[in-house]
């Protein structure tokens, strides 16, 4: 059987994650190639219609990325994000959609190797999770 | 409907039918009132499961496209209901999905919690009023001396309209405001300009807050969800103000904010406002912007308090969102 390579949706917020996210490449560090980087002007602009359109597309993960508390360039919009988050953790639990399918975290311009570490953590624990079935789910069951 | 003359214009032919429903929608129909004498001056009923002893062959005997109208209430739950939308489909010019159910699954989308095996465990097993030591199951053919009985296939998924079978407008509610299918009804009679094929007709394009005349702040906060019973409703304040949750938001206005004027909250039955997609997506876009806290664990804490997210913001809308079915 082929290896499991995940898809997993990353949304980075212009001032600080995607800042971070080119620093780890300017550097040259080597992070796993699964992240699919979509930029966003904020963490607060991640709509949660993206996060269930990219499941339902077939993500295997998401990813949102903002920058730390206190920092957002818009003041509070990685807040409304951490609150849209908690809200979409436990309705995709609900949907028997595994918790750690979906990861919030804060990542700053400056932290280009927290980012790569980052990228293979979620890459890691994607892979033992296997694929996300909802697309597959959805074509069966209909 | 072609004919030139308005006074040798042929009545048009109007079909009601119900696939997974529980028979508002169709009362809902009958709620005109003395309307009713100017629907049928203008529209003969052909088919009309509830009120009129015509049965599937008739329809079958049909010529193709005869039928002008079809008001199709209910989902598609199983091989019957989808049999006749495909029949009705075939026979008729204009499909309406008339209701939350054919719109976007309705309350029997919630099936999609679970599946068949699930939902015939729970009701022929388990319930504490069943008494079933056979374990009899419905069979879709029964062996008998006089013959094969036969009953339609019960499926494992429930679908609206739209996901079965072309659909040219969608009429929403639970059960529609009767007022606004008198409108879509005299507009069609009339010969009116009709609204692009796949438009949501009898129903505005904002959301319900638009109608809504409760007071309500402009950064409205949230410090705790609470039932309707926790709360003195002061009748005029914002619900979600109060802290109970109202689907408002995410609910497409037309309805008159019926259940608001009850001093009931919204529960969603109009399925999302135009430029929304999907109705849970949009409601938790919105209770994020008005949780007033951020701390990490005071978060936590309030969404907590939502006990039942998936059923509380799709309650009419599972299978016509993003994430139709819970992953089995």
């Amino acid at each position: 059987m082929e290896e499991f390579k995940p898809t997993i949706v990353s949304f980075l917020c212009n001032w600080c994650s995607y800042t971070g996210a080119d620093l780890a490449g300017t550097s040259r560090m080597n992070y796993a190639p699964n992240i699919r980087v979509i930029r966003v002007m904020c963490s607060g602009r991640v709509d949660p219609t993206f996060v269930l359109t990219a499941f339902n597309e077939g993500a295997d993960g998401v990813l949102i990325c903002g920058c730390h508390p206190g920092d957002c360039h818009y003041h509070e919009g990685n807040y409304k994000c951490l609150r849209r988050y908690h809200l979409l953790q436990k309705y995709i639990q609900q949907m028997g959609i595994h918790k750690d399918r979906l990861r919030l975290a804060w990542v700053s311009a400056s932290e280009g190797r927290q980012f790569a570490e980052l990228a293979d953590e979620m890459t890691e624990t994607v892979t033992a999770l296997g694929p996300c079935k909802i697309k597959e789910v959805m074509e069966t069951l209909a | 409907m072609e004919a030139t003359d308005k006074k040798t214009k042929p009545k048009i032919k109007l079909a009601v039918y119900w696939g997974a429903a529980c028979g508002g929608c169709c009362v809902s129909v009958l709620d005109v009132h003395e309307s009713l004498f100017d629907v049928v001056a203008a529209a003969d009923l052909v088919f009309w499961p509830i009120a009129l002893d015509f049965k599937y062959k008739d329809v079958e005997a049909m010529a193709d496209q005869e039928i002008d109208v079809t008001l199709y209430n209910g989902a598609v739950r199983n091989s019957e209901n989808e049999h006749l939308a495909h029949l009705l489909r075939q026979k008729t010019k204009v499909l309406v999905a008339y209701g939350s159910c054919a719109h976007m699954g309705g309350i029997p989308g919630l099936g999609n919690f679970s599946d068949r095996e699930g939902i015939f465990e729970r009701v022929y097993d388990t319930t504490e009023s069943t008494v079933n030591p056979d374990k009899l199951r419905p069979q879709t053919e029964t062996e008998m001396k006089e013959g094969v009985l036969t009953l339609p296939e019960f499926y494992n998924d429930v679908r609206s309209l739209d996901q079965v079978v072309d659909v040219d407008y969608y009429l929403p509610g639970c059960p529609p405001q009767t007022e606004r299918l008198v409108e879509v009804f005299m507009a069609i009679v009339t010969g009116a300009e009709l609204p692009p094929k796949g438009s949501v007709v009898g129903a505005l394009e904002k959301s319900q807050c638009d109608e809504c005349e409760r007071k309500k702040t402009d950064n409205k906060t949230i410090k705790e969800f609470r039932r309707p019973i926790d709360i003195q409703d002061d009748g005029e304040t914002c619900f979600l103000e109060q802290g109970v949750i109202c689907m408002g938001p995410a609910t497409r206005g037309g309805c008159g904010v019926r259940c608001i004027e009850g001093n009931a909250p919204c529960r969603g039955c109009y399925g999302p406002p135009a430029d929304a997609m999907d109705p849970g997506a949009k409601m938790m876009s919105a209770i994020g912007t008005m949780i007033d806290a951020n701390e990490e664990e005071e978060i936590e804490k309030i969404v907590d308090q939502i006990d039942d997210p998936a059923g509380t913001f799709y309650r009419f809308s599972l299978p016509g969102s993003i994430i139709r079915r819970k992953l089995l």
